[in-house]
Protein backbone atom coordinates (compact mmCIF):
# COMPACT_ATOMS: atom_id res chain seq x y z
CA UNK A 1 0.00 0.00 0.00
CA UNK A 2 1.32 3.45 -0.92
CA UNK A 3 1.97 5.80 1.99
CA UNK A 4 0.49 9.14 0.94
CA UNK A 5 2.09 11.02 3.86
CA UNK A 6 5.59 11.40 5.29
CA UNK A 7 4.14 12.02 8.74
CA UNK A 8 4.85 9.18 11.14
CA UNK A 9 3.47 8.72 14.63
CA UNK A 10 3.85 6.86 17.90
CA UNK A 11 0.15 6.48 18.66
CA UNK A 12 0.36 2.71 18.95
CA UNK A 13 3.15 2.95 21.51
CA UNK A 14 1.37 5.71 23.39
CA UNK A 15 -1.85 3.69 23.51
CA UNK A 16 -0.07 0.75 25.07
CA UNK A 17 1.66 3.01 27.54
CA UNK A 18 -1.76 4.46 28.43
CA UNK A 19 -3.02 1.26 30.00
CA UNK A 20 -3.48 -0.41 26.59
CA UNK A 21 -6.06 2.07 25.44
CA UNK A 22 -8.06 0.65 22.54
CA UNK A 23 -8.34 2.33 19.17
CA UNK A 24 -12.09 2.60 19.75
CA UNK A 25 -11.56 4.43 23.04
CA UNK A 26 -9.09 6.85 21.49
CA UNK A 27 -11.54 7.39 18.62
CA UNK A 28 -14.34 8.21 21.07
CA UNK A 29 -12.16 10.66 22.97
CA UNK A 30 -11.14 12.63 19.90
CA UNK A 31 -14.44 12.35 18.02
CA UNK A 32 -13.15 10.19 15.17
CA UNK A 33 -14.16 6.77 13.88
CA UNK A 34 -12.05 3.76 14.85
CA UNK A 35 -11.29 3.24 11.16
CA UNK A 36 -9.78 6.73 10.96
CA UNK A 37 -7.59 6.02 13.99
CA UNK A 38 -6.42 2.84 12.24
CA UNK A 39 -5.60 4.86 9.11
CA UNK A 40 -3.72 7.49 11.17
CA UNK A 41 -1.73 4.83 13.04
CA UNK A 42 -0.72 3.20 9.76
CA UNK A 43 0.41 6.55 8.39
CA UNK A 44 -2.16 6.32 5.59
CA UNK A 45 -3.98 9.44 6.70
CA UNK A 46 -2.69 12.68 8.19
CA UNK A 47 -5.25 14.17 10.57
CA UNK A 48 -6.01 17.86 10.75
CA UNK A 49 -3.97 19.95 13.17
CA UNK A 50 -6.98 20.13 15.49
CA UNK A 51 -7.34 16.34 15.69
CA UNK A 52 -3.57 15.97 16.07
CA UNK A 53 -3.67 18.28 19.10
CA UNK A 54 -6.64 16.38 20.53
CA UNK A 55 -4.75 13.09 20.22
CA UNK A 56 -1.66 14.54 21.90
CA UNK A 57 -3.83 15.97 24.68
CA UNK A 58 -5.43 12.55 25.34
CA UNK A 59 -1.96 11.16 26.06
CA UNK A 60 -0.86 14.29 27.92
CA UNK A 61 2.17 14.84 25.71
CA UNK A 62 3.26 17.57 23.28
CA UNK A 63 2.34 17.26 19.61
CA UNK A 64 5.86 16.32 18.55
CA UNK A 65 5.88 13.39 20.95
CA UNK A 66 3.06 11.91 18.87
CA UNK A 67 3.70 13.00 15.29
CA UNK A 68 7.02 13.27 13.47
CA UNK A 69 8.03 14.73 10.14
CA UNK A 70 11.40 13.86 8.55
CA UNK A 71 14.04 16.56 8.30
CA UNK A 72 14.45 18.00 4.79
CA UNK A 73 17.80 16.98 3.27
CA UNK A 74 19.20 19.95 1.30
CA UNK B 1 -15.83 -0.51 8.38
CA UNK B 2 -17.22 2.92 9.20
CA UNK B 3 -20.92 3.66 8.81
CA UNK B 4 -20.23 6.03 5.89
CA UNK B 5 -18.25 3.35 4.09
CA UNK B 6 -21.13 0.91 4.53
CA UNK B 7 -23.51 3.48 3.02
CA UNK B 8 -21.13 3.89 0.08
CA UNK B 9 -21.23 0.13 -0.52
CA UNK B 10 -25.03 0.32 -0.44
CA UNK B 11 -24.99 3.13 -3.01
CA UNK B 12 -22.63 1.23 -5.32
CA UNK B 13 -24.67 -1.97 -5.06
CA UNK B 14 -27.93 -0.11 -5.72
CA UNK B 15 -26.53 1.57 -8.84
CA UNK B 16 -25.20 -1.73 -10.22
CA UNK B 17 -28.57 -3.40 -9.60
CA UNK B 18 -30.59 -0.53 -11.11
CA UNK B 19 -28.40 -0.34 -14.21
CA UNK B 20 -28.70 -4.12 -14.69
CA UNK B 21 -32.50 -4.00 -14.29
CA UNK B 22 -32.83 -1.13 -16.76
CA UNK B 23 -30.55 -2.69 -19.37
CA UNK B 24 -32.48 -5.95 -19.05
CA UNK B 25 -35.80 -4.16 -19.62
CA UNK B 26 -34.48 -2.34 -22.69
CA UNK B 27 -32.58 -5.33 -24.08
CA UNK B 28 -35.79 -7.40 -23.94
CA UNK B 29 -37.30 -5.07 -26.54
CA UNK B 30 -34.37 -5.21 -28.95
CA UNK B 31 -35.41 -6.77 -32.24
CA UNK B 32 -39.09 -6.09 -31.64
CA UNK B 33 -38.90 -2.46 -32.76
CA UNK B 34 -36.37 0.04 -34.13
CA UNK B 35 -34.01 1.09 -31.33
CA UNK B 36 -35.27 4.68 -31.29
CA UNK B 37 -38.84 3.41 -30.84
CA UNK B 38 -38.11 1.25 -27.80
CA UNK B 39 -40.43 2.07 -24.88
CA UNK B 40 -37.84 3.40 -22.44
CA UNK B 41 -40.08 5.73 -20.42
CA UNK B 42 -41.56 3.18 -18.01
CA UNK B 43 -38.28 1.28 -17.42
CA UNK B 44 -36.36 4.51 -16.81
CA UNK B 45 -38.96 5.78 -14.31
CA UNK B 46 -39.00 2.41 -12.55
CA UNK B 47 -35.19 2.41 -12.48
CA UNK B 48 -35.02 5.87 -10.89
CA UNK B 49 -37.79 5.05 -8.42
CA UNK B 50 -36.08 1.79 -7.51
CA UNK B 51 -32.78 3.60 -7.03
CA UNK B 52 -34.32 6.11 -4.61
CA UNK B 53 -36.35 3.48 -2.71
CA UNK B 54 -33.46 0.99 -2.42
CA UNK B 55 -31.03 3.69 -1.31
CA UNK B 56 -33.39 4.77 1.49
CA UNK B 57 -34.21 1.17 2.47
CA UNK B 58 -30.55 0.15 2.29
CA UNK B 59 -29.53 3.05 4.53
CA UNK B 60 -32.19 2.14 7.11
CA UNK B 61 -31.23 -1.56 7.08
CA UNK B 62 -27.54 -0.65 7.36
CA UNK B 63 -28.26 1.57 10.37
CA UNK B 64 -30.32 -1.16 12.06
CA UNK B 65 -27.74 -3.89 11.40
CA UNK B 66 -24.88 -1.62 12.56
CA UNK B 67 -26.75 -0.70 15.75
CA UNK B 68 -27.62 -4.35 16.44
CA UNK B 69 -24.02 -5.42 15.82
CA UNK B 70 -22.77 -2.69 18.15
CA UNK B 71 -25.24 -3.70 20.87
CA UNK B 72 -24.24 -7.39 20.66
CA UNK B 73 -20.56 -6.46 20.71
CA UNK B 74 -21.14 -4.20 23.76
CA UNK B 75 -23.03 -6.97 25.58
CA UNK B 76 -20.19 -9.41 25.00
CA UNK B 77 -17.50 -7.00 26.14
CA UNK B 78 -19.51 -5.48 28.98
CA UNK B 79 -19.11 -1.96 27.58
CA UNK B 80 -21.81 0.61 27.03
CA UNK B 81 -23.22 0.44 23.47
CA UNK B 82 -22.21 3.39 21.31
CA UNK B 83 -24.90 5.95 20.65
CA UNK B 84 -23.40 7.59 17.59
CA UNK B 85 -23.13 4.64 15.23
CA UNK B 86 -23.43 7.07 12.32
CA UNK B 87 -20.46 9.16 13.44
CA UNK B 88 -18.84 11.02 10.56
CA UNK B 89 -15.40 12.48 11.06
CA UNK B 90 -13.09 14.70 9.03
CA UNK B 91 -11.72 11.74 7.06
CA UNK B 92 -15.23 10.67 6.02
CA UNK B 93 -15.96 14.25 4.97
CA UNK B 94 -12.74 14.45 2.95
CA UNK B 95 -13.42 11.16 1.20
CA UNK B 96 -16.98 12.32 0.55
CA UNK B 97 -15.72 15.53 -1.04
CA UNK B 98 -13.35 13.62 -3.32
CA UNK B 99 -16.17 11.33 -4.43
CA UNK B 100 -18.50 14.24 -5.04
CA UNK B 101 -15.83 16.11 -7.03
CA UNK B 102 -15.32 13.04 -9.23
CA UNK B 103 -19.07 12.76 -9.71
CA UNK B 104 -19.18 16.42 -10.76
CA UNK B 105 -16.42 15.97 -13.35
CA UNK B 106 -18.01 12.82 -14.81
CA UNK B 107 -21.39 14.56 -14.98
CA UNK B 108 -19.90 17.63 -16.67
CA UNK B 109 -18.17 15.61 -19.39
CA UNK B 110 -21.11 13.32 -20.07
CA UNK B 111 -23.57 16.22 -20.19
CA UNK B 112 -21.58 17.56 -23.14
CA UNK B 113 -22.50 14.34 -24.91
CA UNK B 114 -26.16 14.85 -24.02
CA UNK B 115 -25.96 18.41 -25.33
CA UNK B 116 -24.43 17.14 -28.58
CA UNK B 117 -27.30 14.65 -28.99
CA UNK B 118 -29.84 17.44 -28.52
CA UNK B 119 -28.00 19.71 -30.96
CA UNK B 120 -28.01 17.06 -33.72
CA UNK B 121 -31.71 16.38 -33.08
CA UNK B 122 -31.23 12.79 -31.90
CA UNK B 123 -34.40 10.85 -30.98
CA UNK B 124 -35.62 11.23 -27.39
CA UNK B 125 -34.62 7.61 -26.73
CA UNK B 126 -30.92 8.46 -27.08
CA UNK B 127 -31.18 11.73 -25.18
CA UNK B 128 -33.04 10.11 -22.27
CA UNK B 129 -30.63 7.18 -22.18
CA UNK B 130 -27.62 9.47 -22.31
CA UNK B 131 -29.05 11.37 -19.31
CA UNK B 132 -29.69 8.11 -17.46
CA UNK B 133 -26.14 6.96 -18.24
CA UNK B 134 -24.82 10.30 -16.94
CA UNK B 135 -26.64 9.89 -13.64
CA UNK B 136 -25.70 6.23 -13.28
CA UNK B 137 -22.03 6.63 -14.21
CA UNK B 138 -21.53 9.71 -12.02
CA UNK B 139 -23.13 7.86 -9.09
CA UNK B 140 -20.97 4.79 -9.71
CA UNK B 141 -17.82 6.88 -10.14
CA UNK B 142 -18.45 8.69 -6.84
CA UNK B 143 -18.98 5.39 -5.02
CA UNK B 144 -15.91 3.81 -6.63
CA UNK B 145 -13.62 6.72 -5.70
CA UNK B 146 -14.90 6.74 -2.12
CA UNK B 147 -14.45 2.98 -1.73
CA UNK B 148 -10.91 3.09 -3.14
CA UNK B 149 -10.04 5.93 -0.76
CA UNK B 150 -11.53 4.07 2.20
CA UNK B 151 -9.57 0.92 1.29
CA UNK B 152 -6.32 2.83 0.68
CA UNK B 153 -6.62 4.39 4.08
CA UNK B 154 -7.08 8.06 3.22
Amino acid sequence: MARPTKVTNDIRTLRFAADEMTQAELADRVGMTRQSIVAIEKGAYSPSLEVAFKIARVFGVPLEAVFHYPEEVP
Amino acid sequence: MSFREKLTWVSAAVWVLVIALYLRAVAAQLGTAPVADIAYQRPILIAMGTMIALTIAGSIVTAIVTAAGGAISALRSGRQPRRDIDREDERDARIGRRGDATSFHVTSVLLLGVLALVLVGAPYFWVANALFATLALSGLAAAAVKLVEYRRGL
